[in-house]
């Protein structure tokens, strides 16, 4: 492993040292809990777990979990990018409040914010009944779970782009608009594509985060088989009835869908990063 | 950094490095918007709660002072540890270059993908009593599972790659020039980190305490399954706020619930007092 | 100095020995000379080492402890259960117990239990939960035998929550498949209690000549949210408003009409019903000691006594000794015709057949 990892360049001290510490704690916190869980799918045998997943309703809950993360990740992508902009670049009465306010959906323990939030958007709740009016139904359906994962993946971009921004060099923007530019293509040209690493990771997190979400959803989501249930509560339902080959046959799924996914976002990350050096 | 902005007011009507008013005030207002229907309007609601019945009795219950108790020190352990961790992760990935650091770096992200639920039956595969780790821990009067060290696993692993997600990304961004100008005239490597890399990734590094810090008190599922749930021991406040949801004591449930919100304010108003006071500081970081 | 030190001892002498040490130490020695401080540091030790001594001994002959793992809903029971058990068992001669309780879902507190959390009496919502703990040998296969009423000293029944004044005219259970009717029930999958509703629902059907299976089917597609919880569908009807009936735990419906109001809601008792019999059982091989078994057996034998049962009928369950009952709380359960689980062949044929995976549950969803 450490001879695989041996870098290119060593300009730099402490590369043996801090890979140590990474690798130990990385396998002792991390590695080996998955590995038990990997053995046990491996236990249970391929066919087995194949057999647990490649249920119509396992596909089903899957397809809701993915696709309603990545929804929301992307709301939090443009959200996150514009809180965190707002925050770092303007004055404003109540900035700190608001500063304050991103890191609250992790302090809350999810189902106390799945209650939170069905207080709110159930038929008789604040928002609710307003958007009852409208024709609108977010409690208890598809909308419902959207709007729990948007909430507890909210401070991710916002905290991953906000000390790139806050320690950005302004000078870059000046040159820009020195050479003739409008805000707007300084923008886009030179400042997003510089906080695009950031906020990548700050999607991965919220995307990897809103995908095992299990507490603030059950409240809201109705659970019904095939249209709202999560893949989460499919491992919990395994559970109750013991069956722990079978919850961790559905774990494995989705650990591997979502491995997939990160490494993806990492891979183009990495990219990315390439060619801004490279350009 | 407070004090550069308006300082560019001042010299154009329209400067060349921010957007016209309108645009400023409609950004902030979609912030505000957004953030009020997404993040005050739940907190109201988990405050009106509690302050709808006797929540000074549901204060001085001994349960929710021990569920306090356990969650400031379950708390207290993981958080550092997991900002030692994060520093080490961060240097080793951004300052050298290896292969397979995209993997190195998703099996760093690994944690957020698992459900809190399964990182929970994880532990118990590996730990639980049925398990040779497990059992020869039980024997020695060491139980994992269902006490203080399973909480603890639990969060480490919940909260892992907060802080180093935190400081890859501006690491990354800085590059190592300084560093390596710092090595070139002398410096040890130790002090080079202190005196050079540590200034610049200060904040990064508090957002990712703060994070990991709200993340360690707030998380349930995992806890759940490796807590065992006894009342004044090893129930943390989550926990205990679900089982008092479910006893239907809800005033007392949600005044745990803003006793949590509360504590993330404090470290949150920490951050702020440790802004004000290096304000200085840092405007030289982003005017260097 | 000297009346410096003698308060802070005297002071302190409530605390345990090692605080008293710390605080007469600490605060009393920081001006004294060395030689002085020797001694005093060697008799704060001797304090210390005392102190613990002391407490030590006092444990091992004292605070004989016992944790009862249960279910959500028996928090208030137990909570005073284990105060009166406590009085009784000090009244026969014996030291204070330490009593602990854990309460959450049903089947994950059995999982806890299998998984090694140190429970010395469970007392679970159904039989096959603590059969599974049996199946592991923690507990002997015939448990359920070994205490009266099937080990279960307290039972319930499946009731309807409607709205004030019944406005839907929801009398019985087909009345719960009429046109627009919307029914909250919890996931049998995920509530322990919820199987119970399920069953009901079961046996009314046969009994009037339908088709079970196509009756549930109906039922359920009846039901437009599935909380994972009784708690969870309890919140859903009576705080958000959904639903026109709620099939709850008779002692659930009672608990939500004092908790909520009972201006707000109404029973109603259908003509058949399911008995739920949540058992007690001792796990035995958590037990230590001879000590700690005869503190196990008693706590779940004083269940039956009438003053416990009596506390039971309190907290709006159906127990079996009504005559230290008050006589309110008793005369509050109407009669009605229950089956039990045994109808059902026990939970060890209910269990797979109905909720199992790929069980007749699932099947309702699956698509046609």
């Amino acid at each position: 492993m450490m001879a695989a990892l041996r870098p290119r360049r060593s300009a730099m001290p402490g590369f043996g040292i801090t890979m140590g510490v990474t690798l130990t704690m990385l396998s002792l916190v991390v590695l080996l809990p998955i590995g038990a869980l990997v053995i046990k799918g491996t236990a249970f045998g391929p066919e087995a777990v194949w057999e647990v997943v490649n249920r119509p309703r396992t596909w089903a809950a899957l397809w809701l979990s993915f696709r309603l993360s990545a929804l929301a990740a992307l709301f939090n992508l443009v959200f996150g990018v514009l809180l965190a902009w707002v925050l770092v670049r303007y004055r404003f009465v109540g900035r700190r409040l608001f500063d304050a306010a991103v890191d609250l959906p992790f302090a809350l323990p999810t189902a106390v914010a799945g209650i939170a939030l069905t207080t709110l958007y159930a038929p008789n709740g604040v928002f609710g009944s307003v958007l009852a009016h409208l024709g609108w139904r977010v409690a208890y359906t598809q909308w419902g779970i959207f709007v729990a994962l948007v909430f507890v993946g909210l401070p991710f971009v916002v905290r991953t782009v906000q000390p790139v921004l806050a320690t950005m060099d302004r000078e870059l923007e000046e040159a820009s608009a020195t050479l003739g530019a409008s805000r707007t293509r300084t923008i886009c040209k030179v400042i997003l594509p510089m906080l695009m690493p950031a906020a990548l990771t700050g999607v991965a997190l919220a995307l990897a985060r809103a995908v095992g979400e299990y507490g603030s959803v059950i409240f809201i989501a109705g659970n019904i088989p095939m249209r709202t249930e999560i893949a989460p509560l499919l491992i919990v339902i395994q559970l109750e009835e013991f069956n722990y080959d079978a919850a961790a046959a559905i774990g494995l799924a989705m650990l591997a869908i979502s491995f997939v996914l990160l490494l993806a976002i990492n891979l183009l990350q990495v990219w990315s990063r390439r060619r801004i050096e490279n350009a | 950094m407070p004090d550069t902005v308006p300082h560019a007011f001042a010299r154009h009507a329209v400067s060349p490095v921010t957007e016209r008013a309108w645009v400023r005030h409609t950004l902030i207002a979609l912030a505000a918007t957004g953030l009020a229907v997404l993040v005050f309007a739940p907190l109201c609601v988990v405050f009106q709660e509690a302050l709808a019945g006797d929540w000074r009795t549901a204060l001085a219950n001994p349960d929710a002072r021990s569920a306090i108790r356990l969650t400031l020190t379950v708390t207290a352990i993981s958080v550092p540890l997991n900002a030692i961790f994060g520093i080490t992760a961060a240097w080793a990935i951004t300052k050298f270059e290896f292969r397979g650091k995209a993997l190195l770096i998703t099996l760093i992200d690994l944690p957020f993908s698992v459900s809190p639920v399964v990182a929970g039956l994880c532990l118990v595969l590996l730990f639980g009593a049925n398990t040779g780790i497990g059992g020869w821990m039980v024997a020695h009067g060491h139980p994992i599972i269902f006490a203080l060290p399973g909480i603890v696993l639990a969060t480490l692993f919940i909260t892992f790659p907060f802080v180093a997600r935190e400081l890859i990304p501006l690491m990354t961004e800085q590059g190592r020039t300084e560093e390596e100008a710092a090595l070139s005239l002398g410096a040890s490597g130790l002090r080079t980190f202190a005196t050079v890399t540590l200034p610049n990734i200060r904040w990064a590094l508090l957002y990712g305490v703060l994070l990991s810090n709200a993340r360690a008190m707030g998380e349930f599922g995992a806890v759940a399954v490796v807590s065992g749930k006894i009342r004044g021991q090893t129930a943390t406040m989550p926990i205990t706020i679900e089982m008092l949801y479910n006893e239907y004591l809800s005033v007392a449930a949600f005044t745990l619930a803003a006793v949590l919100a509360l504590l993330a304010l404090v470290t949150l108003a920490l951050k702020t007092a440790l802004e004000l006071r290096h304000a200085d500081q840092l405007a030289a970081i982003g005017h260097p | 100095m000297t009346i410096e030190i003698s308060i802070r001892i005297g002071a302190s002498r409530g605390l345990p020995g090692h605080m008293a040490g710390r605080t007469s130490a600490h605060y009393a020695i920081a001006p004294v000379v060395t030689a002085p401080r020797r001694s005093l540091a060697k008799r704060t030790v001797a304090a210390v080492i005392t102190g613990a001594l002391v407490l030590g001994a006092a444990g091992a002959l004292n605070a004989q402890t016992l944790l009862n793992v249960s279910y959500d809903p028996t928090r208030e029971f137990y909570r005073e259960y284990n105060t009166q058990f406590a009085n009784w068992w000090q009244a026969q001669g014996n030291a204070a117990p330490k009593l602990e309780t854990s309460h959450g879902g049903s089947g994950a507190q059995a999982r806890a239990v299998m998984d090694g959390l140190n429970a010395q009496v469970v007392t679970l919502a159904l039989a096959s939960d603590i059969d599974k703990i049996a199946q592991m040998g923690k507990l002997p296969a015939d448990w359920q035998s070994r205490l009266p009423h099937n080990a279960s000293p307290y039972t319930s029944t499946i009731v309807f929550l409607v709205r004030k004044g019944n406005p839907k005219h929801i009398q019985d259970w087909d009345d719960l498949t009429g046109d627009g009717i919307e029914v909250i029930t919890p996931n049998p999958k995920t509530s322990g209690g919820a199987r119970w509703n399920y069953l009901a629902a079961w046996a009314w059907a046969e009994k009037n000549g339908k088709d079970p299976k196509a009756f549930v089917h109906d039922l359920y597609a009846h039901v437009p949210v599935l909380d994972s919880g009784a708690r969870g569908a309890t919140t859903t009807f009576a705080q958000r408003g959904i639903g026109d009936v709620l099939l709850a735990w008779e002692n659930e419906a009672y608990l939500a009409l004092e908790q909520m109001g009972d201006d707000a809601f109404d029973i109603v008792v259908p003509s058949v019903s399911i008995r739920a019999e949540p058992p007690v059982a001792m796990v035995t091989a958590n037990i230590k000691d001879d000590d700690q078994r005869a503190l196990a057996q008693a706590y779940l034998e004083h269940l039956y006594a009438p003053e416990a049962q009596a506390l039971a009928f309190k907290h709006f369950y159906r127990a079996w000794d009504t005559s230290a009952a008050a006589p309110e709380d008793v005369a509050r359960f109407p009669k009605l015709d229950l089956v039990g689980i045994e109808d059902f062949g026990g939970w060890s044929k209910a269990q797979p057949d109905h909720f199992g995976d790929g069980g007749i549950f699932d099947q309702i969803y699956v698509p046609q």
